[in-house]
């Protein structure tokens, strides 16, 4: 069953010989329970895309599909609730809100929907411990790790049992344990059967989806299966024969 | 060498001198280390292994020169080589794909997707691997080494993609 659909989907800015096409003409079917990489060097459209497939940013044409409802045509209210309850967002820069504990961060996004506060708060509880942090629920951002920062985040952004999770480079702001410490996480997510779509330019993280997808000059370019891998890690210690 | 040298002869007969001064060209700095014997040696057990033939071109007021073509069993390992998506050093994956490129054997974007996303599946492997060691453990470290060496080929396999796509 395909979650997230794009059929020739274009984000153009400018005009005339000053036209740029930041997405251009992109297909895309993200399946239930998939894991999908969008990697590509910077400034290549991926975060645009990312924009695009999260209701953030209205397409130039093209057609966006989440289940069964066309999206891209939404008015602003109903694209505003769909990013409430069918989407959770994670970006690079975390997005806590400094002044709030990681559980109200978690809590908030349930209470602006109208969600009653025991419900937000039990949700939200839960949802912290899921991502190891159930000690860390009264401290502010300030006091937590990147690492730690970011799984607060990814908790915020199931809080709505979103039907997809999209991720703007979540590691891009996180040194290598802390991005093994997230990366765990995803894979515990999808092992749950969450579907994800990354963005990402670090290689470690697009290796841990199902698939990857290139992006260059705003277009699609390449697809690498990678559920097939597993081929053994002998050939890396150089151990053979 | 055996198999650079034969993608090189993929394009057109030709003989050991400009085949050096071929290699020499898309190797820069790091072909200085490379002498003439080498190619010579090289051209001399591909003859014998039935690779390629050689043929002796008269020269006015100098010595004959050998020129050598490949032979269908060549062609046919040169095919198998471009194929091949065995990693080892940047200089042979790089003249994989000069060769490729310039004998129109294949498109030198496609061989660099190719090898990415075969490294990519290595590192998807070793990531695996790495999110079930515990932090700390020995192994993790030897897991980060292979990480790390996997991520700067791929980088570089990004620049080569750049690099073949602004000449092609």
């Amino acid at each position: 069953m395909v979650t997230l659909r794009a059929r020739g989907l274009r984000k153009e800015y400018g005009r005339g010989t000053g036209l740029v096409r930041a997405v251009d003409h992109v297909d895309l079917d993200v399946e239930a329970g998939e894991t999908v990489a969008v990697v590509g060097p910077s400034g290549c459209g991926k975060s645009t895309l990312l924009h695009l497939l999260g209701g953030l940013e209205r397409p130039t044409g093209g057609e966006l599909w989440l289940d069964d409802r066309r999206i891209d045509r939404m008015s602003e209210t109903e694209l505003a609730r769909l990013r409430r309850h069918a989407i959770g967002f994670v970006f690079q820069a975390f997005e806590l809100v400094d002044e709030l504990t990681a559980r109200e961060n978690v809590e908030l996004p349930a209470l602006l929907a109208g969600v009653s506060p025991r419900v937000a708060r039990r949700h939200a509880a839960a949802l912290l411990e899921r991502v190891g942090l159930a000690e860390r629920a009264a401290h502010l951002p300030a006091a937590l790790s990147g690492g730690q920062r970011q799984r607060v985040a990814v908790a915020r952004a199931l809080i709505g049992r979103p039907r997809i999770v999209l991720a703007d480079e979540p590691t891009g702001n996180l040194d290598s344990a802390a991005t093994t410490e997230v990366l765990r996480l995803f894979a515990a997510l999808r092992a749950e059967g969450q579907t994800l779509l990354l963005v990402t330019h670090d290689a470690r993280v697009a290796a841990t989806a199902d698939r990857v997808i290139t992006m260059r000059d705003g277009a699609l370019v390449g697809r690498t299966n990678l559920t097939g891998a597993g081929g053994g890690l002998g050939a890396f210690a150089g151990l053979e024969g | 060498m055996q198999d650079v040298v034969l993608a090189l002869l993929a394009k057109e007969p030709s003989h050991g001198y400009e085949l050096r001064a071929r290699l020499q060209e898309a190797l820069g700095p790091m072909g200085d280390a490379l002498n003439a014997g080498q190619v010579y040696v090289t051209l001399t057990r591909l003859e014998k292994a039935g690779l390629v033939t050689a043929e002796h071109v008269g020269q006015a007021h100098r010595p004959d020169r050998k020129v050598y073509a490949l032979t269908a069993e060549g062609r046919e390992r040169v095919g198998a080589w471009l194929t091949d998506l065995t990693w080892g050093r940047p200089s042979e994956f790089h003249l994989k794909l000069v060769a490729a490129a310039a004998a129109r054997l294949a498109d030198p974007v496609d061989l660099v997707e190719a090898q990415r996303g075969e490294l990519l599946r290595r590192l998807a492997d070793v990531q695996r691997a790495a999110l079930n060691e515990p932090d700390g453990s020995a192994a993790a470290l030897l897991i980060e080494g292979v990480t790390l060496r996997l991520e700067a080929d791929l980088r570089w396999l990004d620049a080569c993609a750049r690099y073949w796509e602004r000449k092609g």
